[in-house]
């Protein structure tokens, strides 16, 4: 478990006000303390701006204009059943994707308008979590956490691995630094990625089902991390999920996806007192509902009938 | 009706996956800068892809020298001719047998295994992540495995030249009987630099490139899948084998066509 006082990094952050910068990190301009309540829609707190989108892959409708704002130095989840397009909706803000219609603004780019090098230079802002961790298998923990800083910068080997143990130290792993990825389970290869995703300083950092098929203490670990980890380095925080408990723990607001529209959004508080049936369906976990049991087919006795 | 319909879609397919991989090629020496100043990334692919070859290739150019030595013998003889089995042997295997059987080799060792690496990495967004790390995972990861094997091709076919001579020699000369100064000096005579081992070599780096073009490419295409990575690493040995013996015509024809 990682407790702030064992860890070097968090323990200098909660020495700093909130919202002072941290020496060694770049604080993104206008980042407030996460108690400060901007103006919903104020540009200035909006780092992502997802406007009328729509995405289609072949006939398959994924998006279907659908608006979102996911605002600095906070938390935000995005959730839905599985299969809505939630990982879809990541790569549309990294600019993996292109949408079919509206658009995605980064920091106040438009991302599918971007040049290449105009788009690697935003990604070098961005950290993503994939589910799997999509560490380079080939490497040690060590050096997959070196990777980005060796590929981008031109520090002496001296400082990047300052920076490496650092980025370790601050997900727990700096034991671990010299295991092979095969070696890891999957709660420390989520870890050693995460690490991977902050070795740059991003501004933010996406997370794609963080917490799918993690052991209690894991997800536990994660949980905590993410929390931190944002607070900390003054991150903003996307959050894929669909584990309503852990996310609702720490988000600071949450949009329900579902069928290529937005059904919900609010806080966690909110949603839970929602009105709407399916929203209580899904923060519930219900069985049936809005969301049928069944898979829609046809007449259940003539079905058996004909098999005669 | 329905033919035509799958004729014309299977036709589409192809050629959009051939102006895919053309881009691609684009794309993958675009890089090539970038890796050359980084030369520790080229010598680990040329080890990977080139030294980790050098058994099956000497084992294979060994016995395939030798078997060329054993029945060149036997016809040779009956002519009375057998001081030429030098000659055979060499122009067989620098104009022919060197660069095709390597080539062959290398899409069955190297190919498939860029194959399913590439494609792996795919299936485990690592090349994604890469992309989202702001690294071009085709001038990162593709670019040095392609110079790694154009690099490798010819070198593995003048070891297996080399060693298919040596094994020849150890036939015709050792347990035949051939005269050693004969087998020699008429190898020394008759093959010519240019015409004989420059050729050969040209025909290796255009091997080089088709093959491992042909493997980077299947596991970068690949779907990310388990079965889509099995049937890429298939395709890309049964492409490579097919470009390299429909390349070999071509460029025998271009090069000793009107001798």
């Amino acid at each position: 478990m990682v407790t702030a006082s064992d860890n070097a990094l968090f323990g200098a952050a909660q020495d700093i006000p909130a919202g002072a910068s941290l020496a060694y990190n770049r604080v993104p301009s206008g980042w407030t303390a996460p108690n400060d309540s901007p103006a919903p829609g104020n540009s200035d707190e909006v780092l992502v701006a997802v406007r009328n989108l729509s995405f289609a892959r072949g006939e398959r409708h994924i998006f279907d204009g659908i608006d979102m704002d996911i605002r600095r130095g906070k938390i935000t989840a995005i959730m839905g059943p599985s299969g809505t397009g939630k990982t879809t909706l990541l790569r549309l803000i990294g600019g993996q994707l292109r949408p079919t219609a509206g658009s995605v603004a980064v920091d106040g780019q438009v991302v599918h308008t971007l040049r290449l090098g105009e788009l690697y230079e935003l990604r070098k802002r961005m950290g993503m979590l994939f589910q799997s961790g999509a560490l380079l298998t080939d490497i040690d923990v060590f050096e997959n956490v070196a990777f980005p800083l060796r590929e981008h910068t031109r520090l002496p080997e001296s400082m990047i691995r300052t920076l490496v143990l650092m980025k370790l130290q601050a997900v727990g792993l700096r034991g671990a630094s010299r295991l092979m990825p095969s070696e890891l389970s999957g709660g420390m290869a989520r870890r050693v990625a995460l690490a991977r995703a902050i070795a740059l300083d991003p501004m933010m950092i996406m997370y794609d089902e963080p917490f799918t098929g993690q052991d209690p203490i894991s997800m536990g670990v994660l949980v905590q991390l993410i929390r931190q980890l944002n607070d900390a380095l003054g991150l903003t925080s996307i959050v894929v999920s669909h584990d309503v408990h852990e996310t609702a723990a720490i988000a600071d607001y949450i949009y329900l996806v579902s069928a290529g529209r937005v059904v919900g959004q609010g806080t966690p508080a909110e949603l839970a007192d929602s009105d709407s049936a399916w929203v209580r369906q899904f923060m519930q976990g219900l069985p049936d509902g809005p969301v049928a049991f069944h898979y829609p087919a046809a007449d259940y006795a003539q079905d058996l009938l004909k098999a005669r | 009706m329905n033919v035509f319909i799958r004729l014309g879609e299977t036709t589409l397919a192809m050629l959009q996956k051939l102006g895919r991989s053309h881009l691609f090629l684009l794309h993958v020496l675009s890089g090539v800068p970038g890796i050359l100043l980084r030369p520790r990334l080229l010598s680990a692919q040329v080890f990977s892809l080139g030294v980790l070859s050098i058994l099956i290739i000497a084992v294979s150019g060994l016995f395939v020298g030798m078997v060329l030595g054993l029945q060149g013998f036997n016809v040779l003889s009956d002519f009375g001719a057998e001081e030429s089995l030098g000659v055979m042997v060499a122009a067989s295997l620098v104009r022919e047998l060197g660069p095709v059987v390597t080539a062959l080799l290398f899409a069955g060792r190297a190919g498939s295994a860029l194959t399913a690496e590439i494609g792996l990495m795919k299936a485990t967004e690592q090349l994604s992540g890469m992309e989202m790390m702001a690294v071009d995972p085709i001038k990162r990861i593709v670019t040095p495995r392609f110079l790694g094997g154009l690099i490798a091709m010819p070198l593995l076919a003048a070891l297996f030249s080399m060693v298919g001579v040596m094994g020849g020699f150890f036939v015709g000369v050792g347990l035949l009987g051939v005269d050693d100064g004969a087998f020699w000096t008429a190898m020394h005579t008759h093959i010519d630099f240019w015409d004989d081992i420059i050729n050969g070599v040209i025909k290796s780096l255009v091997f080089g490139v088709v093959v491992t073009w042909i493997a980077v490419f299947e596991g970068y295409d690949a779907l990310p899948t388990s079965e889509g990575v099995g049937r890429a690493t298939t395709r890309s040995v049964v492409f490579s084998a097919f470009a390299v013996l429909g390349c070999d015509f071509v460029l025998t024809a271009l090069m000793f066509g009107d001798a």
